[in-house]
């Protein structure tokens, strides 16, 4: 069990990068807690994975280290970092039992029979693979294999970090959920260090306590799942999280408030935006969107149900706000006024939010 | 499931019948209906029954060839096999290295099967042959034409040279389809290169390997060109492998009527060894 510290990470995979857009990985810097329950996030081709494969040594990075505890790993192949790793598409050996591909790693570290007789036992009991040991791993569904991949990680009791990479891609819709409980039950139980990448952000939220949502190769929140939501670093992450995501408005400042469309927006960072200069935008997400007697005038465009609450499309100088209503709640028809609440408002400067 | 029942569909597949039928099952019959008769000139035949296939699986010959064939094909099938993992193995995955490779590997399969026993029959000539000339330079006493185990020895040597490279190509393609993860996974558990043999190249090259075993069985029991044009079957019948002394019989000596009975006997064999090779290689997956 460790500690891991990233420390000024970058990664290429060109052999000599030039430009900005050559490096899969910009300088990173990120420490993971031992015991923390981690998401990865982003969009395909972020990163993620770039940055899975140099935590658990089967990439090394261009430039950086990779410390556990105050152990300096960068060097270390992946078999003498203590490091399990989930696959998108499970791995199993086929010609194996699942019992022995259990207690495969336990038996290549040269660990005595009785006592991989008994991890392997506990291990399946957590997995509910108990009734399944004595047949053939090839038989297995999806989901099962994908245990069994996720059971090789934990048997070993000296792992310092567990890794999924997007695992539950081949899982059966009604079985993900299934699975994504087990793993946080795992996780409650075992306290060991598990990093979730995926590009769902419902996985990622209801997994993690801890997101770090990446973007081209840079971390641009690492938070909690309220954090991100109600505080969004970026207008990145305002728009990847949440569903509609946050609207971005263009504004300017004028004596020291925020203006769109003419009119004065107050915004809870208002005050540090010192002037004009860069992209200024306000953001805001839809849910803290409402209509007013007196506020911005928009359009109304479309109306759209989505369940639990309906999701209003209105414009407004040319730009698209949305907003949520509750089931029952009137929708004005033509124009209407739009409020903002000032707390959730904020100011973001080329695309980042200004402190 | 319901499956849909239209008889004009086998119009469709009529075309390639009558062409199977007149490329394999007409010539196929005529052996058959040589093999039930006597023959004389003037295209004069007499019924024989049974009698020609009883003679030949009682000849000694005939057990004598069949004997030299086994030994050869199972000899060819434990040497070409692990060489060609092996050398599959050897060979990389990534890089402009592989099509160098590849090329190289597959050179000796384009050459006509006739000009390989030709290259090897001169090749191992004692006096003036580069292979003959260097073993009996460096004191070994070899001459294929004269001793049985120096021409057994070259026989195997081409057959190598020419068919392990088939099976390299297959093994090749069954280890170049294994997905990185399984690597990674095992780096990650731990596992030794034995072990990631064992365990993950071995099982997912099972299907190639299988017809990599089938198709060698089945090319190296119907050998006959290079063995023909390197040894012609000698010294003596040393060499004389099924097909060849087929040909004997049928062409030098022509007696039709054996030489038939043979041919459907020695083409029930290879359909036996195949069908029991398969059936053994296949039957862990349907468990």
């Amino acid at each position: 069990m460790a500690k891991i510290t990233l420390d000024n990470i970058r990664h290429s995979y060109l052999a000599r990068p030039e430009v900005e857009e050559d490096w899969a990985l910009k300088q990173l810097d990120v420490v993971w807690a031992d015991g923390g329950a981690y998401a990865l996030l982003g969009p395909s081709g972020c990163g993620k994975t770039t940055l899975l494969n140099i935590i658990s040594g089967l990439l090394k990075p261009s430039e950086g280290r990779v410390l556990f505890d105050d152990r300096d790993v960068t060097e270390l192949p992946p078999d003498q970092r203590q490091i399990a790793q989930v696959f998108q598409f499970p791995v199993i050996y086929d010609t194996m039992t699942v019992y022995d591909n259990l207690a495969f790693p336990l038996r290549n570290r040269g660990i005595g029979e009785t006592e991989v007789d008994a991890r392997v036992r506990q291990i399946a009991a957590m997995l509910e693979l108990s009734e399944r040991l004595n047949t053939r791993a090839s038989g297995l569904t999806a989901d099962g294999k994908q245990k069994i991949s996720l059971g090789r990680g934990l048997v070993r009791s000296d792992v310092n970090v567990i890794m999924f990479d997007e695992p539950l891609t081949v899982i059966d819709p009604h079985l993900k959920w299934v699975l994504r409980s087990k793993l946080k039950e795992l996780h409650q139980e075992l306290r060991r260090t598990m990093i979730y990448v995926t590009h769902d952000q419902t996985e990622a939220l209801t997994f993690a306590d801890q997101v770090v949502v990446m973007n081209l190769g840079e971390v641009v929140q690492i938070g909690t799942p309220v954090d991100l939501f109600e505080r969004p670093q970026h207008t990145f992450v305002g728009h990847f999280i949440g569903s509609p995501g946050m609207n971005l408005l263009p504004c300017e400042m004028d004596g020291g408030k925020p203006v769109f469309a003419g009119r004065t927006i107050p915004a809870a960072n208002a005050d540090a935006v010192k002037a004009n200069g860069g992209s200024l935008e306000i953001g805001v997400r839809p849910e803290f969107v409402s209509f007013a007697e007196d506020g911005i005038p928009v359009q109304i465009v479309k109306v759209s149900d989505a369940g639990r609450f309906r999701i209003v499309d209105t414009s407004a100088d040319g730009q698209s706000i949305k907003l949520l209503i509750g089931e029952g709640q009137g929708v004005p028809s033509g124009g209407a006024c739009l409020r903002f609440d000032p707390d959730r408002t904020r100011v973001y400067r080329d695309g980042w939010m200004v402190t | 499931m319901n499956k849909t029942v239209n008889q004009k569909a086998w119009f469709f597949v009529l075309p390639v019948l009558l062409l199977v039928a007149f490329n394999a099952i007409i010539p196929l019959m005529t052996v058959v209906n040589y093999s039930v008769q006597e023959t004389f000139g003037a295209n004069t035949f007499f019924w024989a029954g049974v009698r020609w296939f009883g003679e030949v699986l009682q000849s000694e010959r005939f057990h004598a060839s069949l004997g030299r064939q086994l030994f050869f094909t199972f000899t060819i099938l434990i040497i070409e096999i692990p060489l060609g993992v092996a050398v599959a193995l050897a060979m990389p995955r990534k890089g402009p290295w592989v099509s160098v490779c590849l090329v190289s590997m597959a050179l000796p399969l384009l050459i006509p099967w006739n000009v390989v026993g030709a290259i090897w029959n001169i090749f191992a000539l004692p006096d003036i042959g580069l292979l003959g000339r260097m073993l009996n330079g460096i004191g070994i006493d070899y001459n294929f034409t004269r001793q049985p185990e120096d021409a057994w020895f070259t026989v195997i040597l081409m057959d190598v040279w020419h068919w392990t490279s088939l099976v390299v190509l297959l093994a090749y393609a069954g280890l170049v389809s294994i997905p990185d993860a399984y690597y990674q996974a095992a780096k990650i558990d731990g596992a030794k290169a034995w072990a990631i043999f064992r365990y993950i190249q071995l099982p997912k090259m099972k299907r190639v390997l299988t017809i990599a075993i089938l198709l060698r069985f089945m090319d190296s029991f119907n050998i006959y060109t290079e063995p023909f044009v390197l040894t012609g079957g000698g010294p003596g019948n040393a060499t004389t492998l099924l097909s060849i002394d087929l040909v004997k019989i049928a062409l030098g000596q022509f007696d039709l009527g054996p030489a038939a009975a043979m041919s459907l006997i020695y083409f029930l064999i290879i359909l036996l060894f195949s069908w029991i090779f398969y059936t053994v290689m296949t039957r862990n997956e349907e468990q």
